[in-house]
């Protein structure tokens, strides 16, 4: 296998682990703050996708034709709509339920999942159709031998880099970030401390939906390509990853990301059967790893969340 | 005079009323993401209930009853049981995925219902079993697949890589397609097994563009064909795209858009346009004005309807008779040619068509710039 071969498995693994990394911070975020798993976070990511869609929907029949407009309304719609529906989940579903046991939470958000989903297939125009989402970004690209660099992944790349960083720097640089990171070690002591609670949580929703807005974009202008039930399986994904790197830990759950995309370009590429079974082969190999490190790999060695 | 008047009246609406109403169903994909031609098929399968009836010649009026199998197994055996249990039901029109068709024969057969496949392709549907029941209207996916290796063949194609679904549908196809390719002096340099549902093929198709293919043959459906073709594009992987008739459809071509161009397909039957009839089909059915058109197997759908229509006004709706009687069909003439059913209930029909996407529509071969040298196909290298 030569060089440029192995640049371009890295290369599209890189971009599997960069959505999966940035669906499993969601899932990590609204662990920290209510110990709690968000289910319908996935489909969460696959509206943010739509909303974006129509956007640039709405806006080409208007007339807009710049690709820089209709990229930056395409990920404000994104963002605002899952951000708000975050928020509506936390608000509606997730607070509601608190106290009851966790088998509710999951069980209620799982379910919430299942009608936002066919939601999206029944009342989007064509919704039970694969869509086609448009190439917002320079489709040019380099050959550098038998490895083709294109110039639209290195953006997505570098601004899902970006995103978790910036994530990273709100929760320990900022206010805000002291305030979740109360929440997530006690919450009783934060809320005597005269820590809006209640907002705390509604802004952590808001803040884990809109990085899964930017996931489900970066999705969409990878493949472009969405589906309704694009959300189930990245989801999924999302969670393991997020249970391997170590639930509640924000490093964790890039790594977790990173390493799930490893597995399954693995399994796709290095075992002997057939690539059908690269899901078999990544979802078995975290199976094992969870026997071997029950709290994750980068796990709750200190017992501080997020 | 009153009197004769009632008489008349009465006599009127009892011949009105004596038009039994016969049931048949239309079972296919109407949702999902092959939907399009679901819809189509029960366009056009509605089509020959509705002109039927408002000819008037017959004995009976008939009703289709439309069900999803949403080309699922699941659902497929479900709406299977479903129509064989309601004993109004006579006969169905069925299936277009080739794994629902082969999940529901078993539940055909045990409810003695006599179905007709209108789309699905797999040998196996008719030829696993000795089942009665079990038609098809259309060919089996062994000629397609002949067809398109001497296709590939012929026009210079030595090195082929192969990606399939890992139903029995894909599987088929890629058994067939190798078999036929390899005879005919070809090569096939990768084989791929992938889910039905699975959205990222970058690890495939990096794999294959090392081996340096001169075409990728997709055995499988629209939704994972279109993202294959989207891929190679962005991997840079220039290589000829040869299908299967599971991509003739305009959900194909609308979802990839430029990227289409150039795409071959391999299909039995004629496009409507070019069939016996075809014309006149093309035009009732715009005179409907259904909401879609009537996709590749449409005229198949019509078909079947006719000719369970034809048998069921000369042995009337028994379901025993049906079956019966189906196993006489010989050379009946149809919108889709000649109709001969050998003893697996099985149609032998004859000419394959090729097909190639050029600007945006897909052409049959003959009639485009490509066969006229005009434009070329991808060579890969």
């Amino acid at each position: 296998m030569s060089a440029s071969v192995i640049a371009q498995y890295v290369m599209n693994g890189a971009m599997l682990g960069m959505m999966y990394a940035l669906v499993a911070v969601g899932f990590t975020l609204f662990f920290g703050v209510l110990d709690i798993i968000q289910f319908s976070h996935g489909d969460v990511v696959a509206a943010g996708a739509f909303a974006g869609l129509t956007a640039w929907t709405l806006l080409t029949a208007a007339g807009v034709v710049s690709p820089g407009v209709l990229l930056l309304a395409v990920v404000i719609s994104a963002v605002a709509v899952t951000a708000l529906l975050g928020a509506a989940v936390a608000r509606f579903i997730v607070l509601p339920v608190k106290g009851a046991p966790q088998l509710n939470v999951l069980l209620v958000t799982l379910m919430g999942g299942t009608v936002l989903r066919e939601c999206l297939r029944l009342f989007y125009p064509g919704g039970s159709q694969p869509k086609l989402f448009p190439a917002l970004l320079p489709a040019s690209g380099w050959d550098i031998g038998g490895f083709h660099l294109r110039f639209d992944n290195v953006i997505l790349l570098a601004s899902g880099a970006l995103l978790i960083a910036g994530t990273h720097a709100v929760i320990t640089r900022t206010r805000l970030g002291l305030a979740i990171r109360a929440v997530a070690q006690d919450e009783e002591t934060a809320r005597t401390m005269g820590i809006d609670f209640r907002r705390v949580v509604l802004v952590t929703f808001a803040l884990g939906s809109a990085l899964a807005a930017f996931a489900g974009v970066i999705d969409g202008l990878y493949y472009n390509e969405v589906f309704f039930g694009m959300g189930l399986l990245l989801g999924v994904i999302g969670f393991a990853a997020a249970i391997l790197g170590g639930l509640g830990n924000l490093y964790g759950a890039i790594v977790g990301g990173f390493l799930f995309a490893t597995l399954q370009t693995i399994g796709a590429v290095a075992l002997p059967f057939a690539s059908a079974y690269k899901d078999v082969f990544a979802f078995g190999v975290v199976i094992l790893l969870m026997a071997i490190r029950p709290t994750g790999l980068i796990g709750e060695r200190e017992s501080e969340r997020v | 005079m009153r009197f004769a008047a009632a008489v008349l009246l009465a006599a009127l609406s009892l011949s009105v009323r004596a038009k039994e109403t016969v049931r048949m169903a239309f079972v296919g994909p109407l949702t999902g993401g092959n939907s399009a031609i679901g819809l189509g098929g029960r366009n056009s399968a509605d089509l020959a209930v509705r002109l039927r009836n408002a000819e008037g010649k017959s004995k009976h009026q008939y009703e289709l009853v439309v069900m999803d199998d949403e080309c699922k197994p699941d659902a497929g055996v479900q709406m299977a049981t479903k129509a064989g249990s309601d004993r109004t039901i006579v006969a169905g029109v069925t299936h277009y995925c080739s794994v629902v068709a082969m999940a529901t024969v078993d539940t055909y057969h045990r409810f003695g219902l006599p179905v007709i496949v209108w789309g699905a392709v797999l040998p196996d549907i008719t030829y696993a079993n000795d089942f009665k029941e079990v038609h098809r209207v259309n060919g089996t996916m062994i000629n397609q697949n002949d067809t398109n290796a001497k296709f590939m063949a012929e026009h210079g194609f030595r090195k082929v890589a192969v990606i399939h679904d890992t139903t029995d549908y894909g599987k088929g196809h890629n058994k067939y397609f190798s078999q036929f390719f390899q005879k005919a002096g070809g090569q096939i340099v990768a084989t791929f097994g992938v889910t039905a549902d699975q959205q990222d093929f970058t690890a495939e198709l990096t794999q294959i563009k090392a081996q340096n293919p001169e075409a990728l043959y997709f055995g499988g459906l629209t939704p994972i064909g279109v993202r294959i073709r989207a891929q190679m594009d962005k991997l840079g992987l220039k290589a000829q795209f040869d299908g299967t008739s599971g991509i003739v459809n305009d959900d194909f071509i609308k979802a990839l858009g430029p990227l289409a161009e150039g795409a071959l397909a391999f299909r039995e039957g004629a496009p409507a346009e070019k069939l016996p009839g075809g014309r006149k089909f093309l035009e009732d059915y715009t005179k409907q004005g259904y909401s879609n058109p009537p996709e590749a197997y449409g005229p198949f759908a019509y078909a079947a309807a006719e000719l369970l229509m034809d048998v069921i006004d000369k042995v009337g709706p028994d379901r025993k008779k049906i079956i019966k009687e189906l196993a006489n069909v010989k050379d009946r003439d149809s919108i889709v040619g000649k109709i001969t059913f050998d003893d697996h209930g099985q149609n032998t029909v004859p000419a394959i068509t090729r097909y190639v996407v050029q600007d945006g529509k897909w052409l049959t071969w003959e009639e485009s710039e490509y066969a006229a040298g005009k434009r070329k196909l991808t060579s890969g290298k």
